[in-house]
């Protein structure tokens, strides 16, 4: 399974693209289950980083943990929580909060 | 220490409005990312994983209080309160917004700095011994030619576009703290024998996924060609450096594909058509730039012997701090302290807004408003009274940063790894703060002695890893974090590139590993006096082989 991911422009701030829009926490995120899916949000990637929403794009591995999506490869799972060595930093502290 | 002369604040006032114009375009749309980003790279300014990244110019590491309050500053406002201090003797915030930027550079450029230069492939920041004009071993300061080499590269239209990014060290002693020899050229300031000023000249030294000790082209090369000299070696570079594959472009490449020889003959001949031309330096030119790094009037304190000694009677912490993290300095009645970033558990280089703060009013009152930056990451006071040692003690501990640990094992080079590079493929400051604490007790690092540990989290080598005495390079594999070892490396005036010990180690097992390297080395060295990296010199690495991986061979 796949899911879309980038740094949003004017902050940088890592985004994932959830139910018509780039939100910034990844457990929600549209899940492509077949390479038309992949094909389709690869296409809205491609629109909002030539519109300039967007930076970084990609389509990178996921699944879902408990009804909740998590992404596969550790790089990813860092931006998805923020540094490991800093709890009180990145989504993993504004979930906390 | 330097300071703005017209041109200068105009050329970054001018860079500042430049930059915050193209921001301004990018945001708005009317610029694309392909078109933005290597402006934004000119500019110090990176996208990593979770946020963009802005990399600040410590030129040759020297910078005053009233700067070092500024960074401060700028953690609070526009990031989260804390700055990482690099090995290039710069400093890096991990999550400005792009649209503060132009607010950011302001702020800067109001205390003369910015971060020009700080990435892209140029010439960066130069770096220098950061004991440089304090140091009792050094023949003269190295960072008036420091300057000279940053006022000549700044925007030099001819190398903004070189093959690759080009970095330059320069130190003053013949004791290298500046690891000159992993540069693309490294510059040994010394004297010849009728007592004039000039320059061994490296080139070639680099780390990446090819590291390589720089070669010495030239002996002895007198100040006034120091520019001339280096164009030459720049042109020839510019010339034939590879262009088809990023990584074969740096110089180090070309230095070793083409031969010392025949790379010496082409910048010696490419010399003869510039030695005599513009670029040969006045002496009132270098004269000018030395005053402005003339050294504060250190005023005798006797009183200092004294101070020390009582102190030393009243504090057993301040009496560790005071043997291990302050050196000795030209004048014998101060000293140069290191202030250690790297207290246990930590993240080696970081450093709080209020640290920050804390230690600009420190140097402020007692080392005459004077700072650098390690490029081990720590900070430095390069002048302070013996007298004020006790102080300036005290109001370290105040801030948790009297760590006595420099040049130990706990003093660890850490790259930003995992945790926040885009690059990375491995955490590296995890790593780090577990052998820092698995080591905490001072005792024992004390016992170990010097022993220079350096961590990267990706093959590009930022964390030094190739020249610690312990290397620890991380890499992934198969979705997991694995870590390589290598030994005898060393960055100081007998450079050497460490080697890859044997199969790497899990995150869990590495830090078990590293102690079982140390313990082989206290069970082999021949006295407490000889350092790790000389025993591994003498012995190899068969005892530290057998140690790590006898058990596997004998089941295997």
């Amino acid at each position: 399974m796949k899911i879309l991911t980038a740094n949003r422009l004017t902050d940088g701030i890592a985004v994932w693209y959830a139910d018509g829009g780039w939100v910034e926490t990844v457990g929600q995120a549209d899940l492509a289950h077949d390479k038309a899916a992949e094909d389709r949000l690869e296409a809205i990637g491609a629109k909002a980083y030539a519109d300039n929403e967007v930076v970084d794009v990609n389509l990178i591995d996921a699944e879902v943990v408990d009804g909740v999506v998590e992404p596969v490869r550790l790089r990813e799972k860092i931006r998805a929580a923020g540094p490991t060595i800093r709890g009180d930093l990145g989504k993993q502290a504004e979930r906390a909060a | 220490m330097y300071r703005y002369d017209e041109f200068d604040h105009d050329f970054v006032q001018a860079r500042v409005a430049e930059f915050s114009d193209q921001v301004q375009r990018r945001l708005s749309g009317e610029i694309s990312e392909d078109q933005f980003r290597p402006l934004r790279l000119m500019n110090g300014v990176y996208l990593q994983l979770h946020a963009y990244m802005l990399r600040i110019a410590v030129p040759y590491g020297t910078l005053n209080g009233k700067q070092l309050r500024m960074l401060g500053h700028i953690a609070r406002k526009y990031d989260k309160g804390y700055g990482h201090f690099t090995t290039r003797q710069n400093i890096q915030f991990n999550w400005p917004a792009l649209s503060d930027i132009p607010a950011i550079l302001a702020d800067l450029a109001s205390v003369e700095m910015h971060a020009i230069q700080t990435s892209g492939n140029c010439i960066r920041n130069v770096t220098a011994d950061h004991f440089a004009g304090a140091a009792a071993d050094e023949v003269a300061d190295p960072r008036p030619y420091a300057e000279i080499l940053r006022q000549w590269s700044s925007v030099h239209p001819e190398f903004s576009f070189l093959p690759r990014k080009f970095k330059i060290a320069v130190t003053g002693a013949e004791r290298d703290r500046a690891a000159i020899q992993t540069h693309d050229i490294g510059l040994h300031l010394k004297k010849n024998a009728a007592g004039e000023l000039g320059f061994a000249v490296y080139v070639g030294g680099g780390q990446g996924r090819t590291p390589m000790v720089a070669r010495k082209i030239r002996d002895f090369l007198p100040e006034a060609d120091l520019l001339s000299y280096c164009t030459a070696i720049l042109r020839v570079y510019n010339l034939y450096g590879r262009r088809d594959n990023k990584y074969k472009a740096r110089i180090k490449i070309l230095v070793h594909e083409t031969g010392v020889e025949e790379i010496t003959r082409q910048v010696e001949a490419e010399w003869q058509e510039l030695k005599d031309a513009e670029l040969r330096l006045p002496d009132a030119d270098i004269r000018a730039i030395q005053a402005y790094f003339a050294p504060p009037a250190l005023t005798d304190r006797p009183e200092g012997d004294q101070a020390v000694k009582l102190a030393r009677l009243d504090s057993k912490g301040f009496s560790e701090w005071l043997d291990q993290n302050v050196v000795t300095h030209r004048h014998p009645d101060y000293a140069a302290v290191t202030i250690s970033l790297k207290g246990i558990g930590e993240v080696p280089g970081d450093a709080s807004d209020s640290q920050m703060e804390a230690v600009a009013d420190i140097a402020e009152t007692y080392a005459f408003d004077e700072l650098r930056v390690s490029h081990e990451q720590n900070l430095i006071l390069p002048h302070v009274a013996r007298a004020d040692l006790k102080a300036v003690y005290d109001a370290l501990v105040d801030i948790g940063l009297a760590t006595a640990n420099s040049n130990l094992i706990s003093d660890i080079i850490s790259c930003p790894g995992l945790d926040y590079c885009a690059l990375a493929t491995a955490r590296s400051i995890p790593i780090a703060q577990e052998i820092s604490q698995r080591f905490a007790s001072l005792e024992r690092q004390r016992e170990i002695g010097e022993l220079k540990l350096k961590i990267s989290g990706c093959i590009n080598a930022c964390g030094h890893h190739h020249v610690g005495h312990i290397g620890i390079l991380g890499v992934e594999k198969k979705g997991s974090e694995l870590y390589q070892v290598t030994l005898g490396g060393s960055a100081d005036e007998n450079t050497s590139v460490g080697e890859i010990i044997g199969r790497g180690f899990s995150s869990e097992e590495i830090t078990d590993a590293i102690e079982q390297i140390v313990e082989t080395y206290l069970g082999l060295r021949l006295n407490p006096q000889e350092k790790f990296i000389d025993a591994y010199r003498r012995v190899g690495p068969a005892p530290f082989k057998e140690a790590l991986y006898a058990g596997e061979t004998k089941a295997a």
